[in-house]
């Protein structure tokens, strides 16, 4: 008799249900903070949103696709969209060419190979805030970077240049951030068998042809992995053009889709607005993944 | 491999490494400068110009002691969220046998590709506005509290513990618990030195959330008053740059020392086991 229930728990709630146990604050966790936040995001977006006192009944009008229609013709949220495509086009493939040169380089080495990898990844564990402050000084008008260059700096220096505002920014976020894809490149490596090079070899191919031809597609998981996540980090850009060029400036040349959130959501009280430029963002970003997964993932 | 060729390889990885560490190396010579020399040969230090008054500036504008406070205070709470229920949910993820097993383990996968901030101004509607958690580590710690990857790093290293050491302890007796705390544990010791190092650099360099719900100068982590310095208060200053690198070398310095002493904790393999899950 007593068999029965047990056999029926076990059939509903698995082996051990005290998984479900040791989950539930993970669990709740995720409902809290991603999933609910998320459906949250999508119901303001379709509503005239504002602030209120806590516990305040007011009124906040459902208004459609109006907040989509609004962000679609606002000249800055517009431009803040081609920033990050900008960024985009410059920081992804630096970043995959150098992390991946970078770490197969290192994984031939082993003097020096430990402090080489520490000094990679400095970058990557520091503060944006701590790093942006050396930057303004190595990059302003007068700074060590245009000391060097002489006569071949811009005019205007490179964070208030509008044409060079947001290269700049691709360029510190790719410097920042190539630590953590040295060390997943470096994890790929280990994964591409011997054997692969040493029949490569035997066959007389060059050390070039064996890079391509073993070397880039033994690491292709990783590849798909790095495109995804400086892409993620792309869209999520806020601190460096906050800082590093006082709120995307100069005249929106280096604004970021976050920003522009921030400035519109939270400045100017209009969140519902923001959540929309939020949920563009999120689908932009899904669909930009979507096409390199689709074309850099290949069949494997 | 021909000698031109290592030597290239050398310069190569050489160069790499100064374009690395040499704006940290920059830091700490522009913060130790009395007037900012950004001509190359202020690149060298130079024991005319040097002074520790940039650190007394910045201490004076920013309370540098209570900044490092809340940091902590952030960070640790994020960190101690991090290893109790990341170290639950990795047990059931790995060891324990239940259905919803692996839907929860693909939502620690995704959770990993969401782009957070975009769930900042929800979230700051909530947590702000209305839970009242505005100014209150509570509300600092919350969207960070667990990180996933940890989960997948835990998960990964439990999934190595031999299973048969799990059903001798439990045909002996023990409680899912106790094989917790005393078996699967003491084995993963390294796994929670790189789930500490990991979490650490999240909340302790986080910049935009603490920015938004902390408006008292007294509740806010070093990040967001380096930050507020940065861009409000640095134009008054004698020597603007110099008081913003000190407070840089003050933000960075305790991650990048402790990167430097537990680096065998965060190599190529702890994080390759947290991504590919």
């Amino acid at each position: 008799m007593s068999l029965l229930p047990r056999s029926r728990a076990i059939l509903i709630l698995g082996r051990h249900p005290l998984g479900w146990l040791f989950s539930a604050p993970y669990l709740v966790f995720v409902l809290a903070i991603f999933a609910y936040p998320l459906v949250f995001a999508g119901y303001m977006s379709f509503h005239d949103y504002f602030f209120a006192a806590p516990g305040a009944q007011v009124e906040r009008p459902f208004v459609g696709l109006a907040n989509y229609v609004q962000l679609f013709s606002d000249p800055a949220v517009r431009r803040s969209f081609v920033n990050v495509a900008i960024f985009l086009v410059i920081n992804v493939p630096l970043t995959v060419v150098i992390s991946l040169l970078l770490a197969t380089l290192l994984n031939q080495v082993t003097r020096f190979r430990t402090a080489l990898r520490v000094a990679y990844y400095v970058p990557y564990v520091s503060a944006s805030v701590a790093v942006v402050a050396v930057w303004l000084f190595l990059f302003s008008g007068t700074g060590l970077v245009n000391n060097v260059l002489g006569p071949l700096a811009p005019e205007p220096t490179w964070l208030i240049n509008p044409h060079w505002a947001m290269p700049s920014i691709a360029l510190f976020v790719t410097w920042k951030q190539m630590g953590v894809y040295i060390l997943l490149y470096l994890a790929a490596l280990q994964n591409v068998p011997r054997e692969l090079y040493e029949s490569a070899a035997t066959d007389g191919a060059s050390r070039i042809r064996s890079f391509w031809n073993v070397t880039v597609p033994g690491v292709r998981p990783a590849t798909v992995l790095v495109l995804l996540l400086s892409t993620v980090v792309g869209s999520n850009l806020f601190t460096e053009p906050y800082l590093l060029t006082g709120g995307g400036g100069p005249n929106g040349a280096s604004s970021s889709p976050v920003l522009i959130m921030y400035q519109q959501g939270i400045e100017q009280g209009k969140p519902g607005y923001a959540a929309a430029i939020g949920i563009v963002l999120v689908i932009g970003t899904l669909v930009i993944a979507a096409l390199q997964n689709r074309f850099a993932g290949g069949k494997d | 491999m021909s000698k031109p060729q290592s030597i290239l390889r050398g310069v190569v990885l050489f160069t790499g490494a100064v374009a690395f560490v040499f704006p940290f190396y920059y830091m700490i010579i522009g913060s130790l400068q009395e007037a900012p020399d950004p001509t190359v040969t202020g690149a060298f230090p130079h024991p005319g110009n040097l002074t520790g008054a940039n650190y007394t500036a910045i201490d004076q504008r920013v309370n540098l002691f209570r900044a490092l406070v809340n940091s902590g205070i952030f960070t640790g709470g994020v960190i101690a969220c991090t290893v109790v229920f990341g170290v639950l949910v990795g047990y059931a993820l790995s060891v324990l046998e239940w259905r919803g097993r692996s839907a929860t383990f693909a939502l620690a996968l995704l959770v990993q590709v969401v782009p957070f901030q975009l769930l900042t101004v929800p979230l700051y509607v909530l947590v702000a506005r209305n839970y009242g958690l505005a100014d209150n580590y509570l509300g600092m710690i919350l969207p960070f509290a667990i990180n996933s990857t940890a989960v997948l790093i835990f998960r990964q290293y439990f999934l190595q513990v031999p299973k048969e050491l799990f059903e001798a302890a439990r045909i002996d007796g023990a409680s899912e618990l106790g094989l917790l705390t005393r078996v699967a544990l003491p084995l993963v010791r390294p796994a929670l030195v790189t789930v500490i190092l990991l979490t650490f650099i999240g909340p302790w360099n986080e910049f935009l959330w603490p920015f938004l719900i902390t408006k008292d100068a007294d509740m806010q982590p070093l990040a967001v008053s380096l930050a507020n310095y940065i861009s409000n208060v640095a134009a008054s200053a004698a020597n603007p740059f110099g008081a913003m690198l000190a407070g840089a070398v003050v933000l960075a310095a305790p991650v990048v020392i402790l990167f430097i002493v537990f680096q065998r904790y965060f190599t190529s393999t702890d994080l390759g086991s947290g991504v590919k899950g």
